[in-house]
């Protein structure tokens, strides 16, 4: 893996085994040129992403969170994704009581074939979370301000 | 015979079948109910039916799956039963539910709140009217509404959903519910909102009230929180581990949490855990018009899906 080379943000992707990350290879294979951000964690379905591999990367240091798994009726094992899309949808619409920004995460469907496709979704997330920028860390100088802030209210 | 009475008599009644029922009894002071388990008609006769009942009794039955044993229940509470019947957690043919129609329980912590200390109660007069608790010689009096559970006051089934012996005339008064708490609260901009928790959190004692308290979260000891192996959480006590194990508990109720409040209820040092709950809650019923713990024969929504969802969007780029 390269050198962090300050410019760059964490970027985590959860890309399922059949055709996101199939997506991703061919996209490579093509030499399309993309962002590096991103890190890719295979995982065999996207019925198998629990939201909280999503929660807990945000909650440790993540600026941004991909999800991508085969297209729904298109799953490898017939509707893990079927599942994955609501639990999906459900985590995206929770995120804001948490304080987290919905916008560091998104999930989208890309299947094996769509090279073209997976260089744009990688280039439009990641151009996003750059102008969200770093992710407010769960550390003491964000204890500290949110004290300051309670005394404040 | 009064409607408490009519209950004793009916309990007694299907006793010698049960291993127990569980209902109230008046706790160490004038002001707290505790859970009462009977075995016998002595025990029966200690049995209380009023707004200081606050605890969800369904939470001991999961405990108790396997033995015959009877729970008395308010209007929410039954809730609770049906999605662990829904989950099958609970077995139908072991349990016999009794209730009577409820018109709203005490929140203890409201009424801290305003009295200040509740370390000598000598005594408390309650009904759905006023609230009147006395401590240390001095007494004060409030409106029900002002010290009630917070979940009464938007309370949609003041008679259980459930039940093998229903004691009263049934009340089926619903009360709006537009989430007003939780729209307000995410109006509030994105990083008051996030400081708002890490102080909260801050406080919590990580000793699990919320957890043992809830009557869904079943699994006991094989909860994340203590497990090494799925390794959700470290050791150490920093804000940032207490939070992520709230956010587990409100992922883990996705779709199953019947705000029965008891989590918050049970916190000592009261975080108000039941928004977190309340917003899933929300856009759950936005999304699968699903609400938990209401009819018996559905799964819950996160537990299926439909080919063509009604109201998720495929998310082309
Ligand atoms: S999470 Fe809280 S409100 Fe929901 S069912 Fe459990 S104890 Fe009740
Ligand atoms: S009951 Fe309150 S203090 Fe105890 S673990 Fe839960 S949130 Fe923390």
């Amino acid at each position: 893996m390269s050198a962090n080379t300050g410019s760059e943000l964490k970027i985590v992707g959860f890309l399922c085994n059949w055709c996101s990350y199939g997506g991703a290879d061919t996209a490579g294979v093509g030499r399309f040129q993309q962002p590096t951000d991103l890190r890719i964690i295979r995982v065999p379905c996207s019925g198998r992403i629990d939201p909280l591999f999503v929660l807990k990367s945000l909650f440790n240091g993540a600026d941004g969170v991909l999800v991508s798994g085969c297209h729904p009726r298109d799953c490898h094992y017939a509707e893990g994704n079927f599942y994955a899309r609501r639990r999906l949808e459900v985590l995206k619409r929770f995120l804001p009581i948490l304080g987290i920004d919905e916008r560091r995460f998104e999930y989208t469907w890309v299947s094996a074939s769509e090279g073209q496709k997976w260089k744009t979704v990688v280039q439009t997330f990641t151009e996003r979370i750059h102008e969200l920028g770093p992710a407010p860390k769960l550390d003491q100088c964000l204890m500290e301000r949110a004290q300051a802030m309670a005394m404040a209210v | 015979m009064s409607n408490l009475d009519t209950l004793k008599a009916k309990i007694k009644e299907r006793l010698p079948d049960l291993d127990m029922v569980v209902g109230w009894e008046q706790g160490f002071d004038p002001l707290r109910a505790t859970p009462l388990f009977m075995r016998t008609e002595e025990d029966v006769d200690r049995l209380i039916w009023n707004p200081l009942c606050v605890h969800n009794l369904a939470t001991y039955l999961p405990g108790l799956k396997g033995r015959k044993v009877g729970v008395v229940v308010k209007g929410c509470d039954s809730r609770s039963i049906i999605e662990l019947l829904q989950e099958k957690l609970i077995n139908r043919d072991d349990i016999v539910v009794f209730s009577m129609p409820c018109e709203g329980v005490v929140s203890v912590r409201k009424i801290q709140n305003r009295i200040g200390s509740l370390d000598y109660v000598e005594s408390v007069e309650a009904d759905t009217g006023t609230v009147k608790v006395t401590v240390d010689g001095s007494s004060q009096s409030f409106g029900f509404p002002d010290v009630a559970a917070s979940k009464c006051g938007r309370c949609q089934y003041h008679t259980a959903l459930l039940s093998d012996e229903f004691v009263g005339e049934p009340n089926n008064e619903k009360a709006e519910d537009d989430y007003s708490d939780v729209t307000s609260f995410e109006a509030r901009p994105q990083e008051e909102r996030l400081a708002f928790w890490m102080t909260e959190m801050q406080r919590c004692i990580q000793c699990y009230a919320c957890r043992n308290a809830c009557p869904l979260c079943v699994c006991r000891d094989h909860c994340v929180a203590q497990s090494r192996d799925p390794h959700w959480m470290t050791q150490e006590n920093s804000t940032q581990n207490k939070w992520f194990f709230q956010v587990i508990h409100a992922m883990h109720l996705a779709g199953r949490c019947t705000e029965c409040g008891e989590c918050e209820r049970a916190c000592p040092v009261g975080i108000p855990l039941l928004l977190l709950k309340r917003k899933l809650n929300k856009e759950i019923e936005e999304l699968f018009d699903y609400k938990a713990g209401t009819l018996i024969d559905s799964t819950p929504p996160l537990q299926a899906f439909k080919v063509e969802e009604d109201n998720i969007n495929e998310r082309g780029w």
